[in-house]
């Protein structure tokens, strides 16, 4: 069975085509990367997953159930949570409440719950309270959790993403660039991070990755994608010595060899 | 000028400022939201003195049953107005959803002179509420104690429900970014809603109060008293409810003093407002609590 499914998945703007025919298939449990070149239509990818751009054709399966067009905030209840590239923090509330908001979709008590303050929503709300502590806890951010969100420093805003989006109770996570402006040794501790988040929370995991280091020691399978095209997909060890992989993207690092 | 005018000059512009204040939150909560200014909204609240008018006088219901009933139904007209004027219009460029704000509040008043005529109408105050009290030398309307301690408690509520309640952190979380917010799995139609139907419910609040304070209502009440308090709203920093809050104040207040204190400019109270709203545009365009941010592209 596989948990998500994009078949022929193209999407137009205007003249341009972002993204031309994406075929990707994940299994349970995989760590599965997307790697390209700038403007190669990866956030693309994440933007129709996530419901934020409608596929001008093909369909979106998850879990066997089709998702293609549906919305954004039914989409995340469903179990697929993100990050962004450019972090997307709700900048200006606590990173408590950062956390709290994605908790949102899953409270049961309705509003007349809410207003009488009935012990069945007293009990949810201070479950989800508990919840998000033990997440930043997590993520080592409790201490941290009355700052506002946006004074945070760039590496734990990146954390505090990744919280929020456990917070939705994902069953596959999409990492946007997870490592993006982290030095090497910042980029290591956080694959690890994600091998681990992974276990505990038993996620499918996607991710977008400019770091080919990182890319290539943390997925299992990885995808490149070239101008909207797939142009390689395999095992990291088969994609790194596929020649049109090193012409578009690789080479770079093949120089540094030389 | 004795001491007593002077208190009852100020409890007069505080009562007034309160009235704005309340009317200016719906308008900045709605910016908040989805950077609109809901140019319908004077006319909710002139709707909501209608009801009530109706509730009192045409169903003989009771003023303590009539009034929450206004509330709601109040609550519920913003809500109809923001599914049939601004919901399709989500895509849409920003100066179209404008133009259909201008175009809900032609409807609004227009349709009350057809359905109810352009003749004013009496408010059914309430006795109890109008009944004068002496303080020292001077005689004030209770209502004008009263409207203040309503505004005081509708404030305390709007705090709590925006500042504690999961309702409220995603209103806040939808004002700083639809998308992200939809993302995380937020029904943003529905927190849309829901902020009309709060700014509304307020706009009733206030309006119930400016029924009694000038007990007359006529289809076209609510447009000057819409464009002041959409002034209070960018004064005090649109986009920020406090800064509505304050904008209200500072309005009635300093148009009541301007009135007692230069009779002779009686006439241009109106005006008031208006050279105010130069004024700080001039001075600080983003109003007093409002923050210096550059218009995301």
């Amino acid at each position: 069975m596989s948990l998500l499914k994009l078949t022929e998945v193209t999407m137009n703007f205007g003249g341009l085509t972002a993204l031309k025919s994406f075929n990707l298939e994940l299994a349970p449990g995989e760590i599965v990367g997307l790697s390209g070149p700038n403007g190669a239509g990866k956030t693309t990818v994440f933007n129709v997953i996530t419901g934020v751009y409608e596929p001008s054709h093909g369909q979106i399966f998850f879990m066997e159930q089709e998702i293609t067009g549906m919305r954004p905030d039914l989409i995340t209840k469903a179990g697929i949570a993100r990050t962004f590239q450019n972090i997307r923090l709700f900048k200006g509330l606590s990173v408590m409440e950062n956390v709290l908001i994605a908790h949102h979709l899953h409270l049961k008590a309705n509003y007349l719950a809410a207003m009488l303050k009935l012990p069945g929503y007293r009990r949810e709300e201070r479950e989800m309270r508990e919840r998000s502590l033990a997440l930043l806890e997590r993520v080592g951010l409790a201490d941290l959790r009355d700052e506002q969100a946006g004074a945070l420093p760039y590496g734990m805003q990146r954390r505090l993403e990744i919280a929020r989006a456990l917070a939705t109770n994902p069953k596959l996570l999409l990492l946007d660039e997870p490592a993006a402006g982290m030095n090497p040794k910042e980029a290591e501790d956080l694959t690890a991070f994600i091998k681990e988040i992974q276990t505990e929370f038993d996620l499918t995991i996607f991710l977008i990755e400019h770091h080919m280091d990182v890319v290539m020691n943390i997925s299992e399978l990885i995808y490149v994608l070239d101008y909207g095209m797939t142009i390689a997909g395999g095992k990291p060890a088969e994609v790194q010595n596929n020649q049109r992989v090193i012409e578009a993207y690789l080479g770079v690092n093949e120089d540094v060899e030389d | 000028m004795t001491l007593d005018l002077f208190l009852q000059h100020l409890s007069n512009g505080i009562s007034l400022g309160s009235l704005y204040a309340l009317i200016a939150i719906g308008y900045t909560m709605v910016y908040g939201i989805l950077r609109l200014i809901n140019f319908a909204h004077g006319d909710i609240f002139m709707m909501a003195t209608y009801f009530a008018f109706f509730g009192i006088v045409t169903f003989r219901i009771p003023w303590f049953i009539t009034f929450p009933l206004v509330l709601v139904l109040t609550a519920g007209l913003g809500m109809g107005v923001e599914t049939v004027a601004y919901r399709p219009l989500r895509e849409a460029p920003k100066i179209s959803l404008l133009i259909s704000a201008i175009g809900a509040s032609f409807f609004l008043e227009n349709l009350t002179i057809v359905l109810f005529g352009g003749v004013p109408k009496p408010f059914p105050a309430p006795k109890l509420f109008t009944d004068v009290v002496q303080v020292g030398a001077v005689s004030i309307q209770k209502l004008t104690f009263y409207i203040p301690i309503v505004t005081v408690i509708a404030l305390l509520g709007l705090m709590y429900l925006i500042n504690k309640t999961k309702t409220g952190m995603a209103m806040r979380a939808v004002s700083m970014d639809h998308e992200t917010a939809r993302v995380m799995g937020i029904n943003i139609n529905r927190t849309i809603s829901f902020t009309f139907g709060l700014g509304s419910f307020l706009a009733a609040v206030g309006g119930i109060m400016w029924g009694m304070k000038f007990p007359q209502i006529q289809p076209l009440m609510g447009v000057i008293p819409g464009l002041k308090c959409f002034i209070a709203a960018v004064i005090g920093g649109i986009g920020n409810i406090g800064g509505a809050v304050i904008g209200g104040f500072i309005l009635g207040i300093g148009e009541i003093m301007l009135v007692a204190f230069l009779p002779d400019l009686t006439g241009y109270r109106d005006a008031f407002a208006f050279v105010l709203l130069i004024l700080i545009l001039m001075s600080k365009p983003t109003g007093i609590l409002g923050e210096k941010t550059a218009e995301k592209v």
